[in-house]
């Protein structure tokens, strides 16, 4: 992508878009043309202009996913060419803008390509993978009522501050859609980690890593071999030492209980 | 009709904690015989599912999300009000009671406003304890912030990211309950009608977004947490699914809608760049902790900010406000900047800005202070406006963003319909006309994990379980009016888009509507309504077929109940004769520009029946009694 920034006036793109009408049907690339693009527009809303010709036009409208367009909600999820949510640090698709083309660019745009995300039209793709993960044990089970006063514990700054780093995570799924290996590594490493490094979550860490390694499995996830394309594409910037933390939180799961075992012998 | 919201009694501070006990239960070996419909996955709908489902409960959620996390709770930046006083600064139950009180200029009730301030405690507590990583200070213990209409450091926070850190939390919760088999999940589904049945809410009838399948699904009782309507600005701060379908729906089955003029206008956005533009980006209220507002002495300044000396600038917060200076709530502070930009000192393209600047913080408490504070918030302006906070003052201008009217509903959160419950922003319960920084997020919590589990399960003691099936003749009839509603709109194939048509409504609401009404431009709001209601029903164009995953479909017919739901909120607007909180007439104010209420003869919630679309609603009135505040005219100065 270019990152030059077109000051004056307004662009025309061409853009080549992947089409595919429902799940498990046979897509294409279309090539569309987005004209009276102004630097302030964001993708998202140089998508729109194009959907409304295309409605006008009493054609079909691109289909994608996107609620609050401000980059926190993850449901965005566009690969812009080749790089999941174009390839601007930490920024999701929705908060991209066009300042970041050039008149007469061409991109590319297409879902997220993963085994354990199925196309669901056009550009949208079943992400429940994710939520999966998360039900098998991204939780700490503090049933509603019945928990100490919030200041009982005090927990370092530090550990607050690492735990909310690797809680920033969207779900948008950007890291597994990067990974050569369709791995959710990043994913369950931030959730593990946000959870074992506070006090609150430490009975059950060995129990949760080993559930959530499991479902990463039978999800159709692929494992980590160390591209970090994960962090490069995360709109919020997660960092892999939190997969070196998932790593080691397996690890000493395997030594502390007989909780991992079943993972680890490949049941 | 004269409504009663049927509060508990007695000294306030014994309220909730009398009815708790007065409450009936359900013998936990039949509570899985009850099937509870959660539609919504924000901080209400998910603390809800997750929490009755703990109990036993046999609950069934729903969201047109592809995940509960998605929900627009995830948005709320700056934090959750609470009573803990952990900074020793004077702040109380009754201060929090006091001050939600005073913010809503007087229009919710004491005795709902009471309880959530007494909960608000125990919410910071149980997100402790799922794992919420609230900001802490280096002694370990929870942090705090000051917000808008408050004088005590009560907002706990996470970063900028309080309510994705809030929602995650409860999410996890839920997503327990889906594994232990007590809740399922149903994403990608939207809800299009209420059926009720012998008077009471019985199912909802819905749409698969992905199949295009609309089925019903039944349940002992219905719980809306489907949040506000503000979209019918067409540009707000709302994510783009945000609508007021599911509680228009249920109004349209004879739920009352109260206070509907009751939105709030946010000070601190970004302002609007352009005709194409889709959304609008709040920057979170807690900027103005460390952020000035100004605006040029002089009208029609062309200097760049930077360049402007001390003395041409007008800090008119601080000048208007001296007491809550920058802190001002938030209508208040939004009709300030607008009352400058109108004043020809705007800032910005258009006129339409005022600055926020943090020279001043900068130099006191160095850029890293600033940046650990709100560092996402400035990059999230750099990305929108390429501009650099640090550097030059951000430009903000108020723009539409929550709700703080909605569903009637009494003090368990009941609707009018017997078994449709209401919780959060989709409720009209305790914000007022007014609400503060911090509160939403607290209201949906507290609704969701400390009331609702009560007083569900009270309503529930009294009634059989499963007593509507999925093949009842009022489920049929409900799926045949929205399979009816779904074609009609398909065979439409008119020569204007949904979006065209809701930009045009959105512009005549934020004009006529929107941050000041007056008599006339209300009148002639409720004149042009319906007019787009008739084009949108004679020329809009909606490709596709109805049997898909269709978004133009959704969005559609997302549009077409927002028209309808204007014209309500406009005759809401006109017959209020006076100005409280966030409903300003011109008319009625004081010489200085302040609201002018009339309690005399508007102290009481509008809750409003429907009569047909394009008829005249019923007014039934509540009256509210102030036995613990004393009514008086709010003063931030």
């Amino acid at each position: 992508m270019s990152a030059q920034t077109a000051e004056h006036g307004t662009m025309t793109l061409k853009l080549i878009v992947w089409r595919q009408a429902g799940p498990g049907k046979q897509g294409r690339f279309e090539t569309y043309t987005a004209k009276n693009i102004t630097p302030h527009h964001s993708f998202l809303e140089m998508l729109d202009v194009v959907n409304e010709e295309l409605i006008l036009e009493g054609k079909e409208p691109i289909a994608f996913d996107h609620d609050c367009r401000e980059g926190i909600c993850g449901m965005c999820s566009q690969v812009v060419n080749g790089v999941p949510h174009g390839g601007q640090e930490r920024t999701t698709v929705c908060q991209l803008h066009m300042r970041k083309f050039k008149d007469g660019d061409t991109i590319y745009i297409e879902p997220w390509r993963a085994r354990a995300f199925p196309i669901l039209k056009d550009l949208v793709v079943d992400r429940g993978a994710l939520d999966k993960l998360i039900q098998e044990g991204g939780y700490i089970s503090a049933r509603t009522g019945g928990v100490p006063d919030a200041n009982a514990t005090p927990i370092s700054k530090a550990d607050a501050d690492y735990s909310m780093d690797a809680a920033e995570c969207i779900g948008c799924g950007a890291c597994v859609a990067a990974c050569p290996n369709g791995a959710a590594m990043l994913f369950t490493g931030a959730k593990v980690a946000q959870l074992a490094s506070l006090p609150q979550g430490q009975v059950e860490a060995p129990v949760r890593v080993a559930d959530m390694i499991q479902a990463m499995q039978e999800c159709g996830f692929g494992n980590c071999s160390n591209h970090y394309e994960c962090q490069a594409a995360c709109p919020k910037g997660i960092d892999v030492k939190f997969i070196a933390r998932l790593n080691r939180e397996f690890l000493k799961a395997l030594f502390k209980s007989k909780a991992g075992s079943h993972v680890f012998a490949g049941e | 009709m004269i409504l009663d919201g049927k509060c508990p009694t007695g000294p306030i501070e014994k309220t909730w904690d009398k009815h708790r006990f007065d409450m009936k239960l359900v013998n936990p070996a039949n509570k899985r015989k009850y099937k509870i419909l959660v539609v919504g996955t924000g901080l209400a709908g998910a603390s809800a599912a997750a929490t009755l489902g703990e109990l036993g409960y046999n609950v069934e959620t729903f969201c047109y999300q592809d995940s509960p996390r998605r929900a627009h709770s995830i948005a709320a930046q700056g934090g959750i009000n609470a009573a803990k006083n952990y900074p020793n600064d004077g702040d109380s139950i009754f201060r929090l009671f006091y001050d939600t009180i005073k913010g809503g200029d007087f229009r919710a009730r004491e005795a709902d406003v009471w309880r959530l301030a007494q909960v608000s405690n125990n919410i910071i507590d149980q997100c402790v304890a799922q794992g919420v990583p609230f900001a802490r200070d280096y002694a370990g213990y929870l942090d705090t912030r000051s917000f808008g209409g408050a004088q005590v450091s009560r907002t706990f926070y996470a970063r900028g990211q309080t309510g994705q850190q809030l929602l995650l939390g409860a999410y996890s919760a839920l997503s327990r309950q889906i594994k232990a088999g007590t809740v399922t999940l149903f994403p990608r589904t939207e809800m299009l009608d209420l059926v009720v049945v012998d008077g009471e809410a019985k199912g909802i009838t819905v749409r698969d977004l992905v199949t295009g399948k609309v089925r019903c699904h039944t349940g002992d009782a219905v719980l809306l947490c489907t949040g506000g309507y503000v979209n019918v600005f067409y540009l707000s701060t709302n994510a783009m699914g945000c609508s007021v379908t599911a509680i228009w729906k249920a109004h349209k089955k004879g739920a009352y809608f109260a206070n509907p003029c009751y939105t709030q206008i946010h000070p601190t956005c970004i302002p609007q760049a352009g005709e194409y533009q889709s959304k609008l980006t709040l920057m979170s209220e807690s900027l103005r902790n460390d952020g000035r507002c100004w605006v040029p002495r002089k009208k029609g300044e062309k200097r760049p900010a930077n360049e402007i000396p001390e003395e041409d600038r007008d800090y008119y917060l601080e000048r208007k406000y001296p007491s809550f200076g920058n802190l001002a709530p938030r209508d208040i502070a939004s009709r300030a900047a607008k009352e400058q930009c109108d004043d020809d000192r705007g800032v910005g393209p258009g006129g339409r800005g005022v600055y926020l600047d943090f020279r001043d913080s900068i130099k006191r408490l160095g850029e890293d202070t600033i940046r650990e504070r709100y560092g996402n918030l400035f990059e999230m302006y750099e990305r929108i406006t390429d501009e650099n906070g640090y550097k030059v003052p951000m430009r903000i201008y108020p723009a539409p963003h929550y709700v703080m009217g909605g569903l009637w509903v009494d003090y368990n959160l009941m609707s009018n319909i017997p078994g449709l419950f209401v919780l959060g922003e989709a409720n009209f319960s305790v914000h007022g006309a007014n609400r503060l920084g911090a509160s939403a997020l607290m209201q949906g919590l507290a609704d969701g994990y400390f009331i609702i589990p009560y007083t569900v399960s009270h309503y529930l003691a009294q009634s059989k379980p499963g007593k509507v099936q999925e093949d009842h003749p009022e489920c049929r009839k409900s799926i045949g009016e929205v399979e009816g509603s779904t074609k009609r709109l398909l065979s439409i194939n008119g020569k204007r888009t949904v979006t065209d048509l809701m930009r045009e409504l959105g512009t005549l609401m934020w004009e006529n509507v929107g941050m000041t009404r007056s008599k006339e431009s209300l009148k002639e709001a409720i004149e042009k309504i319906p007019a787009i209601r008739e084009e949108f029903w004679k020329n809009v164009k909606v490709s596709g077929n109805g049997a898909d995953f269709n978004q133009q479909l959704e969005n559609a017919g997302r549009t077409a109940d927002f028209i309808e739901f204007a014209e309500l909120l406009a005759r809401d607007a006109l017959h209020r004769n006076e100005s409280c909180g966030g409903h300003f007439r011109v008319e009625y104010q004081y010489e200085d520009g302040e609201a002018r209420r009339d309690d005399a003869n508007y102290c009481y919630s509008a809750a409003w029946e429907f009569k047909g679309v394009g008829k005249e609603p019923e007014l039934h009135k509540e009256p509210l009694k102030f036995e613990n505040v004393h009514l008086a005219v709010r003063s931030y100065k």
